[in-house]
């Protein structure tokens, strides 16, 4: 018999399903992944569901998109828990965890207003990532401007 | 160790034994600092000033003489062609393919790092905004190598005045923790040393002493570094001069400290070294200025690959 919990967001067949995100940083993944308003892929956004292991944890699914799981790193910046299922006919077929990349460009802005990236030189945005324990922080590879906390803020 | 066509954009780029290097080519060409060379021969550095930094400007331009080359550029935004809406980018693209090595001064924080990643000749950044300024930095190592009786590791430092926004203090610091320096950091209490800064020198072992009061130190330095506070720092002018006061140092100030202690400035100094300091022994700032010229001419001889 089918648990009624898992009737919440029905399966989907061919797709990817993006798990155990930090709570309210579905749409910040949404971001990463470059999905908007007018990307045509079907979209289901489940936050703040219940959860073992979390206090509370958004779901993400899209279907018939598939991405290559390293470019999914970039998810473990605001969502380090995150794991990626990939689905073809109703089966998974990967499984995926996340991991921060040493690098992340062109994905979140510097917040150092004198930055040279933050003007309207031909410069894509970049940083190093560091990590602290069980935390990352992006340094600029321009300015050396840290972000510490609230990475999800300077998404671009 | 090979710098040929390297960029100088941050001094932690520098490893201690990679400061040396250019700190030994430094003492090997200050003979030709004084009286010139042909070493750079038939070779052009493009000097672009964004904004206005006479100083270090005539510093490279004087190098660059030194050893023999010559040099082209501009000594503010306004005569270049930013103010047709140019991009720092296309300037370097086009100025790269008329020269053998660029300065750059910019007024934004990673000017020179973006300017190295499009330009094929190397770029030596002489200040970028509140960034970095590399050469001041080896500049002032070397002074301390030339005037003080110890080793730089064995010195004891004290940096005095705004702690928090000058750049010359920040990347000095880093560089004096590569010997292992011990520091003082003297300064008002809202213009102090940051704490990023404070826990990376406290990870690496540095002993350091952190207090308002030049008197805490005075007595033991081997080198107080001095600058200049700003009075754009303080909302209330009175605030100000109540504070450049306390940080200011005469005669008088001076005859408790050590027989040897020298004073050192980046300069330009506006009221924090009172003009008798200048004939007294400790007085360093003006010999700090004209080592700039043998320091840069061995960072320019060095990226445009001359054998000395």
């Amino acid at each position: 018999m089918t648990d009624k919990r898992e009737l919440r967001v029905k399966p989907i067949v061919n797709g990817m399903v993006v798990d155990h995100i930090t709570a309210g940083q579905a749409l910040n993944v949404l971001k990463i992944l470059g999905i908007n308003a007018s990307s045509k892929y079907v979209v289901s956004v489940l936050m703040n569901a219940p959860s073992g292991e979390m206090k509370g944890k958004d779901v993400v699914k899209i279907e018939n998109r598939e991405i290559d799981p390293e470019e999914l790193d970039s998810i473990a910046l605001i969502a380090p828990r995150a794991t990626i299922n990939i689905i073809r006919n109703y089966e998974v077929v990967g499984k995926h965890r996340v991991d921060p990349p040493q690098e992340v460009a062109g994905l979140v802005r510097c917040g150092n207003p004198n930055c040279i990236s933050n003007t309207n030189e031909p410069v894509t945005s970049r940083f190093t990532v560091e990590r602290i324990g069980d935390d990352v922080q992006l340094r600029c590879s321009y300015c050396e401007f840290v972000i510490d906390q609230d990475i999800a803020e300077h998404l671009l | 160790m090979n710098f040929e066509r390297k960029h100088i954009i941050s001094t932690k780029d520098f490893s201690r034994d990679e400061i040396d290097f250019v700190l030994d080519r430094a003492a090997r060409l200050e003979p030709s600092a004084r009286q010139g060379s042909r070493l750079l021969d038939g070779r052009i550095v493009a000097t672009l000033f964004y904004e206005p930094s006479t100083r270090t400007r005539l510093s490279f331009d004087t190098a660059v003489k030194r050893l023999g080359g010559t040099t082209i550029g501009f000594d503010s935004a306004t005569s270049s062609s930013t103010v047709k809406g140019e991009t720092l980018a296309d300037t370097i693209r086009i100025i790269e393919s008329y020269v053998d090595a660029i300065v750059l001064r910019h007024p934004k924080e990673g000017a020179a790092r973006m300017a190295s990643e499009i330009s094929r000749v190397p770029v030596i950044n002489a200040g970028d905004g509140a960034g970095h300024h590399p050469t001041q930095t080896l500049l002032d190592l070397y002074t301390m190598r030339k005037e003080c009786k110890k080793e730089i590791g064995d010195l004891n430092v004290a940096i005095v005045g705004d702690l928090k926004y000058g750049r010359t203090v920040h990347s000095l610091a880093y560089a004096l923790s590569l010997y292992g320096t011990r520091l003082s950091f003297v300064s008002p209490e809202q213009l102090k040393m940051p704490a990023s800064i404070i826990n990376y020198l406290k990870r690496k072992g540095i002993s350091i002493v952190e207090t308002s009061s030049m008197q805490d130190v005075l007595d033991k330095a081997d080198v107080l570094y001095m600058t200049r506070i700003q009075k754009e720092r303080f909302p209330d002018p009175a605030e100000y001069q109540k504070v450049a006061g306390s940080y200011r140092i005469t005669a008088e100030t001076l005859s408790v400290v050590q027989d040897d202690m020298i004073v050192m400035h980046p300069l330009p100094r506006v009221d924090e070294i009172a003009p008798e300091v200048d004939a007294t022994k400790h007085a360093r700032y003006f010999q700090q200025s004209f080592y700039g010229v043998p320091v840069r001419m061995a960072v320019l001889s060095l990226v445009m690959g001359v054998d000395l």
